[in-house]
């Protein structure tokens, strides 16, 4: 794609200032406006239908009746989520599910915050080996630790409470979440900072005033990525929560498809209660990311 | 404010306000959290996992349990022909998988990032499947792969194929059908990476390099590659360990069948624990796996320079 582009672009770019016929304002960006378009749109295309395709096919299986082979979702049934959310629970598991988002997402940034900052400002004794230890528990697959972390939480009188699964699920989030908000800090030179102190900020404010606007857009991104991540894994719900009243919607989504006969309009209407939240949230998340980034934040 | 500043700071220098003064302990203090959840949660599970390995653990044969000492390696490499095969099938796995993802993603990224009418709306399509759960994955492409009323039989309506085709189920087939299901999901994740570290080029190196008269695929080539190529030896690191990790989706799509050629490493190791109790044993393919991983890592690291210009 990329070295496609190149040669169509290449002549163009010689002629430099002297106004361009068209599109005057957009002088500054020139170079990038200058892609042929279909070098954009028809790979993007192709793509959309790959991405799509999947997320219609279980539309349509959960709207259409049952045993219907229609490739339109017309006539229109409701029936499939009427079942799976009071029949099956899955109202309970939402509710559940996003107790456990939320509070993931909160603690997950909050610490990775403060644990990145110290990460790209300081140098300090300890640095390397935590650093280390960041990276070796990237390797720790959390799915084999399931054992003995059962064992912990039981230990604690956990088994059976929300709070194991959120301490887990911030736990497997916080090593990368640390290690990215370190790097988008180490982003933002260190010399504003210095200047706000100049200035007479203290640190803290400094840090609020200065830094936490540029990293708007990285902690949008980690914090959905800790919502997201725990509002999809179910492997610590699965093992944690033994109790139908505090299973979460992966967990339900699990049993449907393990159940002898599978029920697909079912699965697809419990699949598409467990995409809703997570589709707002992104469609949230977009906003903010576009808004952060071409407010000029990153542009410096 | 003020209270802002003395939580953060400890409250040793009260008037200073140059970060110069700043206290020795502030940066153990923001550490801590982490530190303290992470030596709870995660170093003490894999201390009591290497404890494991040599024992005889399964609570369902109490009388056999007690220490074993390298039994369970021995065993491992010798006796279980099913370890070196789940371990090659991982090794493919993670190739495919980290390799087509990387490539489409940054296709991808490089694509949404220029400017085009559209551009939002096309994004948020385009990396929707990243917010979709291993689970929600797999019930998708179910319905998807489903023999009787899954894509196969309007295809055959087509004339494409035959009827009744389960891609699942027949071994020349899965592991693709499998690969195409993980790529859907995986692809947007290495564009939304890749994507949020363009936006920190500055623009003012892509207007010198086009005063120099350098080409598009030079501009690529020398400005942007070099700036992302932290980003991207870290993300198609995390990548390889989370996909060598990822039990999510093989285990509820294929189950690690037919046959057990889609069982990876970690799946066979949650079946002997799960499935057979046999914690001391899937303790110590654990442990193997552990070691191997970080192996890769390191030797990975090291060929790639990570982090090499920057101190």
């Amino acid at each position: 794609m990329i070295t496609k582009e190149a040669s169509p672009a290449a002549p163009a770019r010689h002629d430099s200032t002297p106004e361009p016929p068209s599109r005057p304002a957009r002088k500054k960006h020139r170079a990038w406006d200058e892609v042929p378009r279909w070098h954009i749109y028809l790979p993007l295309g192709i793509y959309l239908l790959f991405t799509l395709i999947p997320f219609y096919w279980i539309l349509l299986f959960a709207l259409r009746p049952a045993g219907s082979t229609s490739l339109v979702p017309w006539p229109m049934t409701t029936v499939h989520f009427e079942k799976v959310w009071t029949d099956r629970a899955f109202g309970t598991f939402f509710q559940n599910s996003v107790l456990v988002g939320v509070a993931t997402l909160l603690t997950t940034t909050l610490v990775a915050l403060a644990g990145g900052y110290a990460l790209a400002r300081f140098d300090f004794r300890v640095k390397r080996v935590f650093m280390l230890a960041l990276l070796c528990s990237q390797f720790v697959p959390g799915a084999l630790l399931l054992v003995p972390l059962f064992e912990i939480f039981a230990g604690l009188q956990m088994i059976n409470s929300l709070g194991s699964v959120i301490i887990a699920e911030t736990v497997f989030q916080l090593p990368l979440s640390m290690i990215l908000i370190s790097n988008f800090i180490k982003n933002v030179p260190y010399s504003l900072e210095e200047a706000a102190w100049v200035d007479g900020c203290g640190r803290m404010r400094a840090f609020r005033v200065v830094v936490l606007p540029l990293l708007r857009p990285g902690l949008i991104a980690v914090g959905s990525f800790a919502f997201v991540h725990s509002w999809n894994h179910f492997l610590f719900a699965l093992m944690f929560l033994n109790n139908q009243e505090k299973q979460t919607i992966p967990v339900g989504l699990n049993t449907l498809m393990s159940a002898d006969s599978v029920d697909l309009g079912a699965l697809a209407a419990g699949g598409i209660i467990a995409a809703v939240p997570v589709v707002i949230v992104f469609a949230f998340i977009q906003k903010w990311l576009i808004t952060g980034f071409s407010a000029g934040a990153v542009k410096g | 404010m003020a209270q802002a500043a003395a939580v953060a700071k400890p409250p040793t220098p009260p008037r200073r306000r140059r970060a110069s003064a700043t206290p020795r302990r502030l940066p153990y203090l923001l550490i801590a959290p982490a530190g303290l959840l992470m030596l709870g949660f995660i170093a003490y599970p894999v201390i009591s996992v290497f404890y494991y390995s040599l024992q005889n653990y399964n609570p369902t044969k109490p009388w056999r349990n007690g220490y074993a000492g390298f039994d369970n390696f021995v065993h491992l490499f010798t006796e279980d022909p099913l370890f070196w095969d789940t371990l090659v099938f991982s090794a493919k796995w993670v190739v495919v998988e980290v390799g087509l993802q990387l490539m489409f993603g940054l296709a991808l990224a490089l694509i949404v990032n220029q400017t085009f009418v559209g551009r939002g709306i096309g994004r948020a399509l385009v990396f929707s499947p990243w917010a979709v759960s291993g689970v929600l994955t797999s019930a998708i492409w179910v319905l998807l792969y489903n023999s009787q009323t899954g894509i196969t039989r309007y295809l055959a309506d087509m004339g494409i194929g035959e009827y009744g085709t389960s891609w699942l189920s027949d071994t020349s087939t899965v592991f693709s059908a499998v690969v195409v299901a993980d790529l859907w999901r995986g692809v947007p994740f290495f564009a939304i990476l890749i994507l949020a570290d363009l936006q920190s080029v500055s623009k003012d190196l892509y207007e010198a390099a086009e005063v120099d008269g350098a080409s598009r695929f030079q501009q690529f080539r020398h400005i942007t590659l070099p700036h992302l190529k932290d980003a991207i030896i870290l993300s198609t690191l995390l990548r390889a360990v989370w996909e060598f990790n990822n039990v999510d989706l093989l285990y509820t799509l294929t189950g690690g069948g037919p046959a057990g050629v889609t069982t990876t490493l970690p799946l066979y190791i949650a079946n002997t624990s799960v499935d057979a109790h046999n914690f001391g044993y899937a303790s110590a393919l654990t442990t193997v796996a552990f070691v191997i991983l970080l192996f890769c890592s390191i030797v990975y690291l090291r060929l790639s320079k990570f982090g090499g210009e920057n101190k």
